[in-house]
C-alpha cells in the first residue's frame, strides 16, 4: 500500500502511479493543496450534514453571515481569534521541531490561572495602574504556561516520557486545579467562578473609545489581538531570522544532521516547549482579561487548544500565515454558538485536520496517470 | 462522614462499581495497545467511542434491541478505524495530530446526530445485571464480581484472550514483528499495511463497544460529549500498563476505582476537594510513565509510517 512506486486502480490502459517527490514543488503547490483539502474537507461535512438531515449549503450560509455579516460580528470573530492565534502560534513552535504538544489546552488554562492569581490573590491591588497591572498579568500568564510546558518538555529531553501522553495528562490536571481554585478559594458566592475582576485589570477594548471614534461603539475586540499579531511577528523572527530558529528548524527537518552539527537537542526540547506553553499562556492571560474577566473554567478550557493545531497546521507553521487561518477558525466557532445543530463546527474542524494532514501526501509524493504499458 | 467510608456495605459498593467502570477503559485500552502494538498510535479513540456511544444508544432506543445497539456500535468503530488505517497507512499522516481531527470529528458528528435525531436526553434500559449462578452468592465477592452487566464480563475476557492473541499465535508476532521492525517483517513477505489495517479497524471496533458499554450498559443515557476524556485516558493507560494486558488492567482499575471512590464520596459528602481527588488518576500516570521509561520500551516502530524502500 505504502511502496513508493504503487499501482492503485487500473483503467481503460491507464493507471494510477504514486512515486516520491524528488524536486521541491513550486511556492504556490502546497497552498493550493491545503485549499483543495480544505474544499474537501467542506464537501464531505456537507454531505454528513445532509446525510443527517441538515441543510449544508444554508449551514455554511449561515456560518458566513454570523461572522463576517457586519462589523459587529466580525468583531465578535476576531475576539475568538485572539486566543486561537496566540495557541496556534504555541503549537506551531513546538510542530516546527517535530515536538507534538497536545497540551496547549492545558497550558492556555494555566495561563489563565497565572493571570488571575495576580489579581485574585491578590498580588496587586485593584488601585494599581492599569499597565503595571496588565504587564504583571501578561507575565504571570506566561511563567504559568512556561511551567505548564517545562514539565512535558523536561520529561521527555531527560527522560524520553512521550510528549503527547505527557502534556494531554497536564490539560486534565490544569482543569481540575483551576476548578479546585474556583470552587474552593476564589469562589463568588458559592457559584463556580471567581468575583469579577477590577476595571484595571482589563485588557482595553475597542468599545472604550466610542467617545472619540463613534464607529467602536459595542465592539468587544480587545487589546489581546495586539498582543496575539506582535506575538506572531516576534516568533516569525525567531523562527526564520534568528539562529536559534536555525536550530529549532534543523532538528525538527533532521535531528541527526543537528546532532552532527553540535546542536543541543535536549535544552532545545526543554526551551522550545516552555516557549510553546508561554505564548499559549498569554493566550489564556489575553482570554480572562480581555473576554471574560474572571477566572471560571467552562469559557476558558473551550477547546481552544486542540483548534491551535488545526490553524497551526492549516498555516503550514508560519506564524504570519497563522493570524489570517485563525480569523477563519474564530469565525467557525462563534457561528457555533448559534448553528444548530450544534456539532456541526467540531465536525468540520475534524474533518479538515483530518484532511489537510492527509494531504501532506501530495507534497511529498507525486500522483501520476500513465498508461499502463509505459512501465515496462 | 468519613467514618461512613468504612462500612462493609460501603466499601463492597465502591469495589463493585469500580469492576464496573473500568469496562469502557478495557475495551479501548486494549484496543488501543493492539493498534500501538504493530506501531500506530490512535489518539482518535475517544471520537470513535462518542459515535459508538451514539450509535449503540440511538438503535436501541429506536429498536429496543441491545444486541442490534451493539453492533451497530461495532460497526460504527470499525468504519472510522479503516477511515484512519486509510489516513496512517497509505497517506502516511502524521498519527498524533490526524487522531486529534478524529477526535474532534467524533466530538462533533456524534453532537449533530444527537441533536437531528433526538434533540433531548432520554433513557433506555441497559444490559441488566447477571448473576452467575453460585458465584454471585457468595457474600461480598459475589456483589462485586458475578453480579455485573455481560459487557463487564465479556471485557474481563478480552484480558487473557488479548494476552494470548498478541503472544501466543502467528498473528500476535505478526504485529509485534510490523511494531518492532517493520523492514523486516517486510522483507520475511508480512504485509505491514494489512496488519495494520486489522489492528487499527480491530481498535475502532474495540472502541465502539467501549462508547456503548458507557450508553447501554453502565449510563443508560447518550449526551454530548459524554466520554469526557475516557478515550484520552485509554490511550495513557496503554503507556501506563506498558503494552501489556494485565498491566493496562491495572491501569484501568486503578483508575476506576478512583473515580468509583469519588463518587462515593460526593453521595456521603464527605468534605475532601474532589479536584484534588479528580488529579489524581492524571499525576499517577504521569509518575508510572516516568518511573517505567527506563524499564519497558515502547514498540520500535510506534506512530513511524512504514514506507518501503526498494
Amino acid at each position: 500500500m505504502a511502496e513508493s512506486t504503487s499501482t492503485h486502480k487500473k483503467s481503460a490502459g491507464y493507471k494510477i502511479r504514486v512515486e516520491p517527490r524528488l524536486d521541491v514543488p513550486p511556492a504556490w503547490y502546497p497552498l493550493l493543496v491545503s485549499l483543495g483539502a480544505l474544499v474537501f474537507a467542506l464537501f464531505l461535512g456537507g454531505i454528513l450534514i445532509s446525510f443527517a438531515g441538515g441543510d449544508p449549503i444554508r449551514s455554511y450560509q449561515h456560518i458566513a453571515r454570523a461572522s463576517f455579516g457586519d462589523i459587529g460580528v466580525l468583531s465578535d470573530t476576531i475576539v475568538k481569534a485572539t486566543p486561537i492565534l496566540l495557541v496556534a502560534l504555541a503549537c506551531s513552535v513546538a510542530f516546527r521541531m517535530k515536538l507534538w504538544n497536545i497540551g496547549a489546552e492545558g497550558q492556555f488554562i494555566m495561563g489563565a490561572f497565572g493571570a488571575s492569581a495576580i489579581v485574585l490573590a491578590p498580588v496587586l491591588s485593584a488601585e494599581t495602574p492599569r499597565w503595571l497591572m496588565l504587564l504583571v498579568m501578561a507575565l504571570a500568564g506566561m511563567a504559568m504556561g512556561a511551567i505548564w510546558g517545562f514539565i512535558p518538555g523536561y520529561l521527555k529531553a531527560k527522560l524520553n516520557v512521550n510528549e503527547i501522553i505527557s502534556s494531554l495528562m497536564l490539560n486534565y490536571i490544569a482543569v481540575a486545579w483551576v476548578n479546585f481554585w474556583i470552587f474552593g478559594v476564589w469562589s463568588e458566592g458559592g457559584f463556580q467562578m471567581s468575583p469579577k475582576f477590577p476595571n484595571s485589570a482589563w485588557l482595553p477594548r475597542l468599545s472604550e473609545y466610542a467617545k472619540e471614534y463613534p464607529v467602536f461603539r459595542g465592539l468587544t475586540t480587545h487589546a489581546g489581538l495586539l498582543i496575539g499579531i506582535v506575538a506572531a511577528v516576534i516568533l516569525w523572527l525567531i523562527v526564520y531570522r534568528s539562529r536559534w530558529g536555525y536550530e529549532i528548524r534543523l532538528i525538527g527537518d533532521n535531528a541527526q544532521a543537528a546532532k552532527y552539527a553540535g546542536i543541543n537537542i535536549t535544552s532545545n526540547i526543554i526551551y522550545v516547549m516552555m516557549l510553546s506553553g508561554a505564548l499559549a499562556g498569554l493566550g489564556g492571560m489575553s482570554e480572562v482579561s480581555g473576554v471574560v474577566h474572571r477566572l471560571q473554567t467552562a469559557p476558558i478550557a473551550a477547546g481552544y487548544g486542540f483548534t491551535g493545531i488545526i490553524v497551526a497546521w492549516l498555516a503550514k507553521l508560519n506564524p504570519l500565515v497563522i493570524i489570517v487561518v485563525s480569523v477563519l477558525f474564530g469565525a467557525l466557532i462563534l457561528a457555533g454558538r448559534e448553528i444548530q445543530p450544534s456539532g456541526i463546527p467540531k465536525m468540520i474542524q475534524g474533518i479538515i485536520l483530518v484532511s489537510l494532514i492527509a494531504s501532506d501526501f501530495l507534497l511529498r509524493y507525486r500522483v501520476r496517470i500513465v498508461r499502463a504499458d509505459a512501465e515496462e | 462522614m468519613i467514618s461512613d467510608l468504612f462500612t462493609v456495605t460501603v466499601f463492597v459498593g465502591i469495589l463493585a462499581s469500580g469492576i464496573r467502570l473500568s469496562t469502557p477503559y478495557l475495551f479501548a485500552a486494549i484496543g488501543e495497545a493492539f493498534g500501538q502494538k504493530s506501531g500506530v498510535l490512535n489518539l482518535g479513540v475517544e471520537g470513535q467511542m462518542l459515535l459508538g456511544a451514539f450509535a449503540a444508544f440511538y438503535v436501541a432506543l429506536t429498536t429496543g434491541n441491545l444486541w442490534l445497539g451493539l453492533l451497530t456500535a461495532m460497526l460504527v468503530g470499525a468504519l472510522m478505524g479503516l477511515a484512519m488505517a486509510y489516513v496512517t497507512v497509505n497517506l502516511q499522516a502524521e498519527q498524533g495530530i490526524s487522531g486529534i481531527g478524529f477526535y474532534l470529528f467524533g466530538l462533533g458528528m456524534s453532537d449533530l446526530l444527537f441533536q437531528k435525531l433526538m434533540g433531548t436526553v432520554e433513557t433506555v434500559k441497559g444490559f441488566p445485571k447477571i448473576h452467575i449462578p453460585g458465584l454471585s452468592d457468595i457474600p461480598y465477592i459475589g456483589e462485586i464480581f458475578f453480579s455485573q452487566n455481560i459487557l463487564v464480563y465479556f471485557a474481563y475476557l478480552l484480558v487473557p484472550i488479548a494476552w494470548f492473541v498478541l503472544n501466543k499465535t502467528t498473528l500476535g508476532l505478526k504485529i509485534r514483528a510490523v511494531g518492532e521492525n517493520p523492514d523486516a517483517a517486510d522483507s520475511l513477505g508480512v504485509s505491514v499495511a494489512r496488519v495494520r489495517y486489522f489492528t487499527i479497524i480491530l481498535g475502532g471496533t474495540l472502541s465502539g463497544i467501549a462508547g456503548a458499554s458507557l450508553s447501554i450498559a453502565l449510563l443508560n443515557v447518550f449526551q454530548q460529549n459524554m466520554t469526557s476524556g475516557l478515550g484520552f485516558i485509554a490511550v495513557a493507560l496503554v503507556y501506563f500498563g506498558a503494552w501489556r494486558p494485565i498491566g493496562i488492567l491495572g491501569g484501568a482499575l486503578l483508575f476506576s476505582f478512583i473515580n468509583s471512590l469519588q463518587l462515593w464520596m460526593q453521595v456521603l459528602s464527605i468534605p475532601v476537594p474532589s479536584d484534588i481527588a479528580v488529579m489524581m488518576p492524571y499525576v499517577v500516570t504521569i509518575l508510572v510513565l516516568v518511573a517505567t521509561v527506563s524499564k519497558v520500551r515502547a514498540p520500535s516502530a510506534l506512530s513511524k509510517p512504514f514506507e518501503r524502500g526498494d
